[in-house]
């Protein structure tokens, strides 16, 4: 009896998708899609119903009777779990909404005080309320930059020291330390600035950008111990047995088997790290303040930041203000959505 | 002497000891110093807290929580120092439910869709766009909140007080709706939502798939699956989830304060411009405090830390007990 | 009453594809037509050709990796749930093609129910509420909830242990008490044909053995199809046997016949190897 090699004689045979939807089915819905939004225009335009969100609920609407009518003559059952469906996509266009809506107005609202020296100009000699092709932003970042950096110096040894505690030592107090670094993570921001101030900037008697990393380093803390944990965790058990296997001593296997591994993953902490504090603005109200013009010395006197910089023009309210606000809202977004792509590539280098 | 014989006898336990070299107790003992330093900090934040704000405490008692006035005397020396935070206490509660009520139903929806409903290419992009959204500087959030939101916010308040005016929540004293409680809410919800929604995100992406499965080798649709399997099975993460979300929010100062007019009153109205927030109001009046004000501040510090330290707890402790209940 | 015997008008690998398939008259039961199966550009399963006789119990045997539970799931329509998954070929059932566009899905999975291999009772739910669940998830209107429920049970072997605590929960059962609830829920549903993916391949061979009772049980009144690692219950249990192979590319079906000539002489020599146990 002849063997036959089945693989080959089925080449002709195409894969299919009997239960997926048709070309034709898809088109017809994306027609009625559009013809729903033409629809809820018009209706808009009639009934007075104003702006976004009345357009966004009467097309709803529309696509709910829709949805009713094709599913008529379907099962009660299978009715539902159409309207369901429909309702599902609605709170989830309805949760995104907001961020695509920030997203939007920070860069059609920002670009406008952007110019070629933006990020190195400061407000020393601007006011809020001159041309938006004056001053910039420069001092705010750079001292945002320098605070953070003192806070990552601080949190970045300690976070993993915290991480190395937990998936290395596993000593007694595990429990603790994993619940206390979960405990600190929901510490308000503002609570973290009023601690700094009581301690240091009492002490000191100044406001000073030292007590706005202090503060910084607070709330920068929990993340980095926790994502230094949770990279350290990947590292596979067997590598630190093979290490105690060659009669390396724990020490020895933790620094030169252990970490070289996920050193990327513990810069990524750090990133991670920053993008948690580069933004917060009610620590920094209590610490270090806000200035106007370029300083660099964590200890002598207050220093600007990105989020005080914005916070008191958008109080200072005036049209240029807020749109210079809006601007630095803008560059403030970009560090963090670039901090992020940044540890996302460094994690998946790995 | 039989195999068996020698089997039956069962030596004595030894005692079995790590000693580690004394380079690796110096180690160990620097590894745990560090890990320690968060409950050093934590300890300290507390303890600097109580003792900066004793004296307000001392001075005013419970009604320092219950009392209505803030006067720091600074313009008026004759009006009696006192300070409290009740409206500011109960404000928070209230922006903070309001919050959750928008969050807790988008959060949910927007997991199920995620995991659910979403094509499953774009299924990582959403992710990713979660996490990025949760990164969102509250301080994006406040400034959105003000000058973009407001009308909208403005719009609803509207229909609201037209249409279900009846309801005393909804109803006004003056129509002006621009600063209210309301709007405050929903721009905290939806800077709460990616939070939330991650939560019980990751909590549905570990329902057992084989009981979906037998799901629908029943005959059910998906909803029928997803209301008989996922949501029993995610309910419990969901919650935790929700008061992590809570926790934040209790705690929020500059989206809320941007977008709220505080005042010292207690109402139930959250229509109207007026709340009350306790980060807020240590924001608001730190600039040109009194030094007695300040310790003031402090001991409202004091009272938002034990409030959020409880919700964050209880809400880690729900969280973790779900996630242990996968292995089973 | 066989399958895939040469001259009868269906197609076997053995004899090759080329010959074509004469369309029998209505042929009451499940069988598949030149079945393929794919996970996006992986082929898994080619060209099987099938017949499940009304009220038999066929036995799916052949080593790991041949593609036979992705053949089962392409019997109940659970192979569309993988991303990528695709198909060719016709599955008919009573002569009508389970995958036609008009046809519901969910209506095909009432007909044809299943079994998994690792017991999954819904631990949310009563023994009473899981062996009603697939009643209340297909929305049937049945208003004998508790002569279903007595039926279910004692057809899978299980109402004289539990008919007293029937509001336990799910999860308080041992292992094979929880597979025959899981038996009992898929008959409440009323299938034509119950797909078996190893069921007892997580139990100890006490429950084996009353599970496989059971089997017998209810092949009088519907077809069974098992797909089991376990020769000695196939032969035990089964009507009829089929075995696949994998060289490597895609599953395919070596020999299908009747389970005492697949034991005793196979016409194929792998299938003889295998069931001596000379591989897999």
């Amino acid at each position: 009896m002849s063997m036959m090699q089945n693989s080959d004689s089925f080449s002709e045979v195409q894969p299919e998708r009997p239960w997926a939807k048709r070309p034709e089915e898809v088109r017809r819905s994306a027609i009625k899609f559009v013809v729903a939004a033409v629809l809820a225009m018009v209706v808009v335009r009639f009934t007075g119903m104003a702006g976004i969100d009345g357009w966004a609920l009467v097309l709803l609407g529309t696509i709910v009777v829709a949805t009713y009518v094709a599913a008529r003559k379907l099962s009660g059952k299978d009715r539902k779990n159409a309207l369901v469906a429909v309702g599902i996509s609605a709170l989830a266009l309805l949760a995104f909404a907001p961020w695509l809506s920030i997203l939007i107005s920070v860069v059609t609202k920002g670009y406008q005080a952007l110019h070629w020296t933006y990020l190195f100009n400061d407000m020393r000699v601007t006011t809020p309320d001159d041309e938006l092709n004056m001053g910039g932003v420069g001092h705010a970042v750079v001292g945002s930059l320098i605070m953070v950096a003192i806070a990552t110096v601080v949190t970045l040894p300690l976070g993993i020291l915290s991480g190395i505690y937990l998936t290395e030592v596993r000593g007694r107090l595990t429990f603790l330390v994993r619940f206390i670094v979960q405990s600190m993570a929901g510490v308000p921001s503002i609570v973290a600035g009023l601690f700094v101030f009581t301690t240091v900037v009492q002490t000191m008697g100044e406001y000073s950008g030292i007590a706005g990393a202090a503060a910084l380093s607070v709330l920068m803390l929990p993340t980095v111990s926790r994502t230094a944990e949770e990279v350290l965790k990947l590292v596979p058990d067997d590598l630190r047995n093979a290490g105690y296997a060659l009669g390396a001593r724990q020490w020895r296997t933790a620094f030169m088997v252990v970490l070289p591994t996920v050193k990327s993953g513990l810069i990524t902490a750090g990133i991670l790290g920053v993008a948690r504090v580069i933004g917060e603005t009610a620590p920094l109200l209590l610490t270090s303040l806000a200035t106007n013009g370029f300083a660099i010395n964590p200890f002598g006197g207050t220093l600007g930041s990105l989020p005080t910089y914005t916070f008191s023009l958008l109080q200072y309210g005036t049209e240029y203000a807020v749109a210079r606000a809006w601007s630095g809202a803008l560059v403030l977004l970009l560090i963090v959505f670039g901090l992020f792509t940044l540890a996302r590539r460094l994690g998946r280098k790995k | 002497m039989r195999v068996s014989d020698v089997l039956m006898e069962v030596p004595e336990k030894r005692e079995m000891h790590v000693t580690y070299s004394r380079a690796d107790r110096i180690f160990r003992r620097i590894v745990t110093a560090g890990a320690l330093t968060s409950l050093i900090i934590l300890g300290l934040i507390a303890l600097f807290l109580v003792l900066r704000s004793a004296e307000v405490f001392r001075t005013f008692g419970v009604t320092y929580i219950t009392g209505t006035e803030w006067n720091n005397a600074a313009f008026d020396p004759t009006i009696p120092v006192e300070f409290s935070i009740g409206p500011m206490l109960v404000g928070t509660i209230v922006v903070s439910l309001i919050a959750m009520v928008v969050a807790v139903p988008l959060s949910i929806g927007g997991a199920l869709f995620i995991e659910f409903y979403a094509p499953r290419s774009i299924y990582k992009t959403l992710v990713s766009l979660l996490d990025l959204a949760a990164a969102i500087p509250s301080l994006v959030f406040g400034l959105w909140g003000i000058q973009v939101f407001t009308n909208i916010g403005i719009r609803w308040s509207n229909f609201l007080n037209d249409w279900f005016g009846w309801i005393p929540i909804f109803s006004v004293e003056f129509e002006n709706f621009g600063r209210s409680p309301f709007i405050a809410g929903i721009v905290l919800g939806s800077m709460v939502v990616p939070i939330t929604t991650s939560v019980a995100r990751e909590v549905y992406s570990r329902t057992p798939r084989d009981l979906i499965d037998t799901c629908y080798a029943l005959g059910s649709s998906k909803w029928g699956a997803i209301r008989a399997v996922v949501l029993p099975f995610g309910k419990s993460g969901v919650i935790g989830g929700a008061m992590l979300g809570l926790g934040r929010a209790l705690g929020e100062t500059v989206a809320v304060f941007l977008v709220l007019n505080l005042s010292f009153r207690y109402t139930y109205r959250i229509l109207d411009s007026e709340g009350g927030n306790v980060a807020s109001i240590i924001a608001s009046k730190f600039g040109e405090a009194t030094d007695f004000e300040i310790q003031a501040l402090i001991a409202a510090g004091l009272v938002l830390f034990v409030l959020t330290l409880m919700v964050n707890m209880a809400a880690s402790a729900i969280v973790q007990r779900s996630a242990g209940k996968v292995n089973r | 009453m066989n399958q895939a015997r040469p001259g009868n008008g269906v197609a076997s690998s053995v004899e090759g594809a080329a010959m074509a398939v004469e369309p029998e008259q209505s042929f009451l039961g499940l069988e598949t037509r030149g079945a393929h199966a794919w996970f996006s550009a992986h082929h898994a399963l080619a060209n099987v050709s099938l017949k499940f006789p009304e009220r038999t119990v066929t036995g799916l045997i052949g080593p790991s990796g041949c593609g036979k539970s992705t053949f089962i799931r392409l019997l109940n329509r659970m192979h569309e749930f993988i991303p990528g998954a695709a198909m060719a070929g016709q599955v008919l059932l009573n002569g009508k093609d389970i995958y036609a566009p008009e046809e519901d899905p969910a209506m095909v999975r009432l007909k044809i129910g299943m079994v998994f291999q690792k017991p999954n009772p819904f631990p949310a739910m009563t023994i009473r509420e899981n062996v009603l669940a697939g009643i209340k998830l297909a929305h049937l209107q049945r208003d004998d909830h508790d002569s279903i429920v007595e039926s279910c049970l004692t057809r899978a072997g299980l109402w004289k242990e539990v008919k007293d605590r029937l509001d336990a929960s799910g999860g308080s059962l041992s292992g094979g008490q929880q597979q025959r609830l899981c038996i009992a829920r898929s008959l409440a549903v009323e299938p034509e044909v119950l797909l078996m993916d190893e069921p007892c391949s997580a139990l100890d061979p006490a429950s084996t053995l009353r599970i496989e009772e059971t089997i017998k049980e209810l092949a009088r009144k519907i077809t069974v199809i098992i797909v089991t690692h376990n020769m000695q219950q196939a032969s035990r249990v089964s009507d009829y046997c089929a075995f696949f192979l994998t060289d490597g590319g895609p599953g395919y079906l070596v020999e299908a016949d009747d389970t005492r000539k697949i034991f005793t002489n196979p016409k194929d020599p792998r299938t003889a190897d295998y069931v001596q146990g000379k591989f897999g």
